[in-house]
């Protein structure tokens, strides 16, 4: 299509793009973290980034809404669009970007407040709500798409961090959510957390997919399997193929994908 | 046998335990011999038994001795002695003492010379007594311990507790002491309300001790007042002074320090601001009284104010500085205790560094701030140098900055400087002064923790 140098197997462009990385490289000091990476996320959809420890898709993930910002040694290179525009671009603030794209950690790490106040920082910092009602109903329809609300309605003045581990990482997508991005970054959500909470997460994702992009960094393939409907698979910091999840578990092309899915390493 | 000498063979002996029965159990597992333990504990537990139970033994001797041989040299005082008791006996023990000390004062009385050969001869005896005891009771111990190697025994465990109680000691030594220091000051207090009613000294606004000084010269005359507010009211001032500067100067340092320094910047600038702590206090008493005080001075005169040549303001300035390594420097550390992720929480929803710092890292690191400030607050509170040399002497009830006051501190210096009879009332002011100062700093701390747990964050 538009680039044909391209050493990435399958097909990383889509019709609609939300996100488009161009030759994205990143650096931490000396060490080549990512090399010229080429892809396109789409419009409401849910792609996974898999690969084994080190192969830079967390690294990746993290330059989409320029968390990367905080670490002094880390470098960018080449262009990530957001609707087309340059992330990187010296006149965008960082502000109003990682409001749009929003972000789910590893771990899961409400703030050391009530569970109102974690998903009304957001709003309140952005200045979203003109009143305490407004904020409410935030507050209300953030808890609820992430499936909370019924836990915890009557608790909103309770510490978030006394809630149990899957509760405490819904509470952090509610969070995120309640900002009203277009795109969540999740960064191995459900590493932390027991098969039932992680299903719960899950289901949570297949319900967001109609309003929001979302990548998700991941260790698990079953999870890639489950929840998404494109699959980036990169290695040692190469974006080695993309494509839809369904043909890159079934019938990858590239030799590293076929290896890393059967279980050959990783 | 002196008390170094028999320390010496005591240590000799439990090293000796030691060896043997680590030896004894290294040669039994050579033999295939199995054990619970490694050897080091048998070795340990043996050791310790032999010195420990020795070494109490041998200070509490030490300690009782004394007492018995004062109670009985009483046998030898003449009996007007006896009679007059108090400072006479005093004065008695002491002439005894000496003679036992090797040094004499002229010619002494028989008796005493009687008392002095009998002590000696007492301190002989139980000399010899105690260093056969004691040696006999660490041989005793470790042999004890020692019969008990064997391969079921458990040594390691027996240490464990051993060190167990150590700990319990080593932190009853420090609680002992505190109450010792409490009740000291209390007694004495007691004393001083036989004297002033507690009603006058608690709530009197003059504070005017007399002294006996000023009496003999003719100036005296006139009620002393012993009224405790005006160096409270002097305290509370300085305090806060000091308080208002180096809160919001700490903090903000410390913040900088930890959220917006480089780590070069950082390994440079903290150990420059832990410098400050090291400034002896009296220094910072020449800079508030020599710099300071008159600048402030000539400032407020040109503006037309009225300002004392030793001003509450030049000290609580001062006093403020002193303490900003103490809140920064511990302020620092907690804020770089709380969690990265939570940092990353607040960035991934957009938030700037000044917003993540003061409605995240911050809130977080409440209950370590608090504790900074708490330390800080005790330190101005004590502090006594700097209100000595820039604040003045003068006792005035006021919560002008620009007056010279005092605090409870330097007052108490004042009155126990120099010789003092123990049972004049202004001499034991001093103590209701203290107790008062400690019930003022306990209150202080309990209402700090009171906010610490109401505001407290809990992370992870």
């Amino acid at each position: 299509m538009e680039n044909s140098n391209i050493k990435t197997t399958g097909n990383v462009f889509v019709e609609n793009p939300r996100m488009t990385a161009r030759n994205v490289d990143v650096y931490y000091g000396d060490k080549h973290a990512i090399n010229d990476v080429t892809i396109d996320i789409g419009e409401q959809e849910v792609i996974a980034f898999i690969g084994p420890s080190g192969c830079g898709k967390s690294t990746f993930l993290r330059t989409l809404n320029r968390m990367n910002d905080t670490i002094d040694i880390c470098r960018v290179e080449g262009t990530i669009a957001l609707d087309g525009q340059d992330i990187y671009a010296p006149s965008v603030d960082v502000v109003p970007l990682r409001a749009r794209v929003g972000m789910v950690f590893q771990k899961p790490n409400p703030f050391p407040k009530s569970i109102y106040d974690n998903i009304a920082y957001g709003p309140r910092i952005h200045g979203l709500t003109k009143s305490k009602s407004e904020l409410d109903d935030i507050v209300e329809s953030a808890l609820e798409k992430a499936g909370l609300w019924n836990e915890v309605k009557d608790r909103l003045d309770q510490p978030g961090t006394g809630l149990s581990g899957g509760q405490q990482q819904r509470l952090c997508i509610a969070r995120a959510i309640a900002v009203s991005p277009e795109v969540i970054l999740m960064d191995e959500p459900c590493s932390a957390l027991d098969p039932i909470a992680t299903a719960k997460v899950e289901e949570l994702i297949e319900e967001l997919k109609s309003q929001y992009t979302i990548v998700i960094v991941t260790h698990s393939m079953q999870q890639a399997a489950r929840v998404s409907d494109r699959t980036a698979y990169f290695h040692l910091g190469d974006l080695i193929e993309v494509g839809n999840t369904e043909q890159i578990f079934t019938n990858p092309s590239h030799q590293l994908t076929q290896d890393y899915i059967t279980g050959r390493f990783g | 046998m002196t008390l170094t000498s028999l320390l010496i063979i005591l240590t000799v002996i439990s090293l000796a335990f030691y060896f043997i029965a680590k030896r004894t159990v290294l040669i039994a597992r050579s033999n295939g011999q199995v054990f619970h333990s490694l050897p080091n504990y048998y070795g340990l537990w043996a050791g310790s038994l032999a010195f420990f139970p020795a070494v109490v033994v041998l200070i509490l001797w030490s300690i009782i001795d004394i007492q018995l041989f004062q109670s009985w040299v009483r046998d030898f005082y003449p009996p007007e002695i006896l009679a007059a008791g108090g400072s006479q006996a005093i004065v008695a023990l002491a002439k005894v003492e000496n003679i036992v000390a090797g040094i004499r004062f002229g010619e002494p009385e028989a008796w005493v010379l009687q008392a002095g050969d009998a002590w000696i001869g007492w301190a002989a005896t139980s000399t010899m007594l105690k260093s056969a005891v004691v040696l006999g009771l660490a041989t005793v111990c470790g042999l004890i311990a020692y019969r008990q190697i064997d391969s079921d025994f458990r040594a390691r465990n027996g240490v464990e507790k051993l060190i167990s109680y150590g700990l319990i000691a080593a932190s009853t030594i420090a609680i002992l002491t505190t109450i010792g220091i409490v009740l000291s000051v209390l007694f004495e207090t007691i004393r001083f309300f036989q004297l002033v009613p507690p009603t006058d000294f608690i709530f009197g606004t003059e504070w005017n001790p007399q002294f006996e000084g000023a009496e003999r010269a003719g100036s005296g005359g006139g009620e002393a007042k012993y009224g405790m507010l005006p160096m409270f009211a002097g305290t509370l001032l300085i305090s806060s002074i000091a308080i208002i500067v180096a809160v919001p100067v700490g903090l903000a340092s410390a913040v900088y320090l930890a959220e917006y320094a480089s780590p070069k910047v950082r390994s440079t600038v903290k150990p420059l601001l832990e410098i400050l702590a090291g400034v002896p206090t009296v220094v910072y008493g020449f800079f508030a009284a020599l710099t300071v005080a008159p600048a402030i001075k000539g400032l407020g005169e040109s503006l037309g104010l009225t300002v004392a040549s030793e001003s509450a303001l030049a000290a609580g300035l001062v006093m403020g500085v002193m303490i900003i390594p103490f809140v920064s420097s511990l302020s620092d550390d907690v804020i770089n205790a709380v969690p990265q992720s939570l940092r990353d929480a607040a960035y991934g929803l957009g938030s700037t560094k000044s917003e993540t710092t003061r409605q995240v890292v911050l809130p977080a690191a409440l209950p370590g701030i608090v504790a900074a400030v708490i330390l800080a607050v005790s330190r101005a509170v004590g502090e006594t140098m700097i209100v000595v040399m820039a604040a003045g002497l003068a006792a005035n009830l006021s919560f002008n900055p620009l007056d010279a006051v005092t605090t409870v501190t330097s007052q108490i210096v004042t009155i126990l400087v120099g010789d003092q009879e123990f049972e004049s009332a202004k001499t034991l002011s001093a103590f209701a002064l203290s107790t008062m100062l400690i019930i003022l700093t306990l209150g202080l701390n309990f209402f700090a923790l009171q906010i610490v747990k109401k505001y407290r964050e809990q992370y992870d």
